[in-house]
């Protein structure tokens, strides 16, 4: 009887009995789908007949769009993968000045947004700026005609901006990789004829490729998020287009169009990345770890070397860090008076809820996904995940939709039910924000989650169930105590990316509801960095955090003692500037 | 029926490969039953459905007169309402708590007597003063003893035990097992426990469940199991063993060390012969033959179905063999030997006996067959 029973009894019953069984089950499904709403409404609303300009967009802005997004694209990949690997071979395996600085100083511009650098480098760099001044001053040029300086608000300048605030995530993710290469590999290499050079092109990089190839999807992630730089330099890529096609258009079912598109696009980045990841690890040939060679670089060698990791630690640090304190020390009085504290209570209750809720949420479906669960879940889960690669603007339009819907449905029903209007409860207001902000930052607190409790073996569950545990008071009990740690860093992740987070906030945010990101935002662009360079400071000062919790991760990792891989590849994820 | 009682168990985590197919096992309490079987062969996933950790998809899970899960209507008692114990093979400590906080955790009201029984057990396995300490700090043995204790405390009807001692040096195993089997039994729990070491099973088991592809092969004592393997995959559970083959003719079988016993067996059929290394008795020659250890307990209790048995030779004459080589293994000598098949060929056996025997390469040797650990089986 057995043999036929099970394959009619197979997945299907085995399904319905875990749903029957459990809540956690149930629960992760409604969680994974409401979060997963903003996509599939922007693809639903794209696919809605009326309102079509798609011929008219594609006819005029389209390949501009195209051809932007890719030229930024392809800048922004090729330089983080040089200044990422460059940098990361050059601390991993080389000694000179300096080399145990740069080991972490190489991640802090990951705390400075892309956009605030911009408006930095623009302040500094453009005609009245200091240097131009300074050039003047020396060479006694009178007008913009006497001398050439090249354009800062265009294509190339965003391309430099993105790749100094998004190498570190290439740095990161190589350096780990080099980190966890048998030295052994290496030392075949040199005994078999190749210079250390040699090494690095024949060995050491396409074993870290995978990981490298994770850490440029990051990045490129990133680069079509972002809004703030494209908007004030002007390039008009596809999100800045979408932006623009939604507000200055005025066509919601444009907007989607295009999102859909990028979404696509996003997609197909996703499953590069899944495919990367998938091959992370090449099997280890050799298990065995000695110290790192470390060549010694002397004279000329020395010096590049540290040139090299100095310089865009300067460039992407350093200048914004200094720029904007010797601004705020100046014009503090003018921020503060321009309700500076109203703006970052809104910006720290803001983020402090979302985050609160992400982890709350991130546990639930990790801990639902570890119950068991089966597909359902698992895939539930994994959708839900893919917010964090979908621009913000993307999913600003399918929060925006969605809310005002069930906000008209919602005050209709009360008129007829009660006779009270209840106009706009959910749509422009704070809770369509923190539901934009659940929607793209739950992916970083449930991964950093689930890798967590994936530490913990699964005996422990067991051992908690046959101890008279329910799954509710395991988690209590046993998973809590025991993922604290990572609860803290899921929950500070969440909270200074929805700090920095731009697109969303700008787009969902209420009428004149201002936090630090907006106003930052809205002053510099106006020309006034001066007087938001105290906002701007303390947005960077917050992203410092997980570039110290980095750090830490970093400290610890050596090679030989476990992989720094996983962890540090969950946490990057987070970092977006 | 108390005690643990599996139905008619049958698993499968995909659709075509079941993990167990139609297992019943029944522990009594006190009892302590082990399933011996290889690796894969399914025996933590019967450990896994009874503990509720696994859904049972087909049969039927009792503990202690109620059903707490039925393959058919779907019944499942979630784990923490069964009653049972479980040790898991990592042991599975919290690391978060201390040795105290992780025998008292399946204590969910605060039962002061309980709690005192805690600290008594604690104290008699030298625990007393690890009570405040973690768990990383303790070597393996203790782990091993606080995870019995914490599976024990709640007074479970009903203990697991995955692999209880393969993480434990050699050295330290023989005693571990002695100590958890003494208080074992003074608990009058019904055990089921797992293992994939035949000496163990031996050693522990008030009966051993010998699992094979998730069948049962055989359910017997320990000295049943050994003298009265019930088929070639049983008799080799226990290491090596030398296998010869022939044909029945007669109710018999004729090999080049003498004729051997094969009842109910059809004339033509082919048979293999397996004996063990310890049942080849090996005197110089010269020397008279003596009666060693080995030889099978007296009186072992033989049933109906052990007077059919295939496999207790004949009285023999010794043969003649030629010693190949010789190792000192310490407490018996492993010797590997040469007998002519009577076709102009040689066979090579190896022997296992007592104390220091070490004939020189090429020395004449008697050898004969303790019938009792020869065993005729089918080829199938």
């Amino acid at each position: 009887m057995s043999a036929t029973t099970i394959n009619l009894s197979g997945p299907l019953l085995r399904a319905f009995r875990r749903f029957r069984l459990d809540g956690w089950t149930v629960g992760a499904v409604v969680v994974a789908a409401s979060v997963a709403t903003p996509l599939i409404a922007v693809v639903s609303i794209a696919f809605a007949p009326d309102d079509d300009i798609w011929a008219h967009l594609s006819a005029t802005v389209l390949p501009l769009y195209i051809e932007k997004t890719l030229l930024l694209m392809l800048g922004v990949g090729a330089g983080t993968f040089v200044i990422g690997t460059g940098t990361a071979w050059l601390v991993t395996m080389c000694r000179f000045p300096g080399r145990w600085v740069f080991n972490w100083a190489l991640l802090l511009p990951l705390a400075v947004p892309a956009y605030v650098l911009a408006f930095v480098v623009t302040d500094q760099l453009e005609y009245a700026g200091t240097l131009q001044a300074w050039l003047r001053e020396i060479f006694g040029w009178e007008t913009r005609q006497d001398y050439w300086f090249p354009e800062i608000r265009s294509l190339g300048g965003a391309i430099t901006v993105m790749t100094l605030v998004l190498y570190p995530y290439v740095y990161l993710l190589s350096r780990a990789a080099f980190l966890e290469q048998s030295v052994c590999v290496l030392e075949v290499s040199r005994t078999l004829g190749k210079n250390p050079w040699q090494g690095f092109f024949s060995v050491a990089l396409p074993l870290a490729r995978p990981a490298i190839v994770v850490g440029v999807t990051l990045v490129l992630m990133e680069t079509l998020n972002d809004l703030g730089t494209v908007e004030f330099f002007a390039v008009p890529t596809f999100t800045a287009g979408i932006y623009d096609v939604w507000l200055n258009m005025n066509s919601i079912a444009g907007a989607a169009q295009m999102a859909t598109v990028m979404m696509i696009f996003v997609l197909v980045l996703i499953g590069i990345e899944r495919f990367a990841r998938s091959g992370q690890r090449y099997h280890h040939t050799s298990s065995k770890y000695s110290t790192l060679p470390s060549y010694r670089l002397r004279g000329v060698r020395a010096f590049f070397a540290t040139a090299a990791c100095t310089v865009p630690v300067i460039l992407g640090f350093a200048l914004p860090a200094a720029v904007l304190t010797g601004y705020a020390l100046e014009f503090y009085e003018e921020t503060l008076s321009a309700d500076f504290f109203v703006y970052a209570a809104n910006s720290l209750s803001l983020s402090a809820i979302a985050a609160v809720l992400a982890v709350l949420i991130g546990l639930f479906l990790a801990y639902g996904t570890r119950l068991g669960g089966g597909l359902v879940v698992k895939s539930a889960a994994r959708f839900a995940s893919i917010g964090y690669a979908v621009p913000g603007a993307i999913l600003a339009i399918g929060v925006m939709i969605p809310l005002a819907r069930l906000d008209s449905a919602l005050d209709i029903f009360s008129r007829q039910a009660f006779g009270i209007p209840l106009g706009l409860l959910l749509s422009g207001t704070i809770i369509a924000v923190v539901y934009g902000y659940l929607t793209r930052f739950l992916a970083l607190s449930y991964g950093t989650l689930e890798a967590s409790l994936g530490k913990i073996t699964p005996s422990m569950d067991g051992a908690a169930r046959t101890l008279g545990c329910s799954p509710g008071m395991a988690l209590r009990r046993v998973h809590f105590p025991l993922v604290r740690g990572s609860l803290l860093t899921a929950g500070l992740l969440v909270f200074v990316d929805c700090m920095k987070e731009l697109p969303l906030t700008i787009i969902l945010r209420p009428f004149n509801y201002e936090t630090l990101a907006t106003f930052v935002f809205q002053y510099a662009s106006d020309e006034l960095l001066e007087e938001s360079a105290l906002g701007a400071l303390t947005i960077v000062a917050a992203g410092i955090l997980p570039v110290i919790l980095l750090s830490l991760t970093i400290a610890r990792s050596r090679p030989g003692q476990g992989a720094p891989n996983a962890a540090s590849a969950t946490e990057t994820e987070g970092m977006a500037p | 029926m108390s005690g643990l009682h599996l139905n008619n168990v049958s698993h499968a985590y995909d659709n075509r490969n079941p993990v167990l197919s139609g297992i019943s096992v029944f522990v009594a309490p006190g009892e302590l039953v082990c399933l011996l079987g290889p690796s894969g062969c399914g025996k933590t996933t019967l450990l896994r459905v009874a503990a509720g950790l696994e859904l049972l998809q087909v049969g039927q899970v009792t503990i202690a007169e109620k059903v707490v899960a039925e393959g058919r209507d779907g019944l499942h008692v979630p784990p923490e309402k069964r009653g049972i114990g479980l040790m898991f093979q990592d042991y599975a400590l919290f690391p978060h708590l201390n040795v105290f906080e992780n025998v008292t955790f399946g204590l969910t009201e605060n039962i002061p007597e309980r709690r005192k029984w805690a600290e008594k057990a604690l104290a008699r396995m030298d625990l007393a003063e690890y009570a405040e300490s973690y768990p990383h700090i303790l070597s393996g043995g203790q782990q091993q003893r606080v995870a019995l204790l914490r599976a024990l405390a709640p007074e479970p009807r009903v203990l697991l035990l995955d692999e209880p001692f393969s993480g434990l040096d050699v050295t330290r195993r023989a005693d571990v097992r002695a100590e958890t089997l003494g208080f074992l039994k003074e608990t009058g729990v019904a055990t089921l426990m797992v293992t994939h070491d035949p000496e163990e099973a031996m050693f522990m088991a008030d009966r051993i469940l010998v699992m094979d592809q998730g069948r049962i092969l055989q359910d017997g004592t320990p000295v049943q199991t050994y003298y009265q393997p019930q088929n070639a995959f049983v008799a080799a559970l226990f290491g090596p063993v030398n296998r010869l083959r022939g044909k029945v003719k007669g109710n018999r079988v004729e090999t080049p060390l003498g004729a051997f016993e094969a009842k109910n067996l059809d004339d033509g059929e082919t048979v293999e012969i397996l004996i063990r290394p310890e049942g080849l008795r090996l005197t110089l020659s010269g020397e008279a033959p003596e009666i060693q250890a080995g030889d099978g307990p007296q009186g072992l209790e033989t049933g109906p179905e052990t007077e059919t048995r295939n496999g207790a030779a004949s009285p023999q004459q010794p043969r003649l063999a030629r010693a190949l080589s010789a190792r000192p293994l310490g407490r018996s000598s492993h010797v590997e030997l040469a007998v002519a098949d009577g076709q102009g060929s040689e066979i090579i056996l190896e022997a296992r006996v007592p104390g220091v025997f070490l004939p020189a390469r090429g020395e004449k040797i008697l050898l004969s067959v303790n019938p009792r650990q020869a065993h005729v089986f089918p080829v199938p």
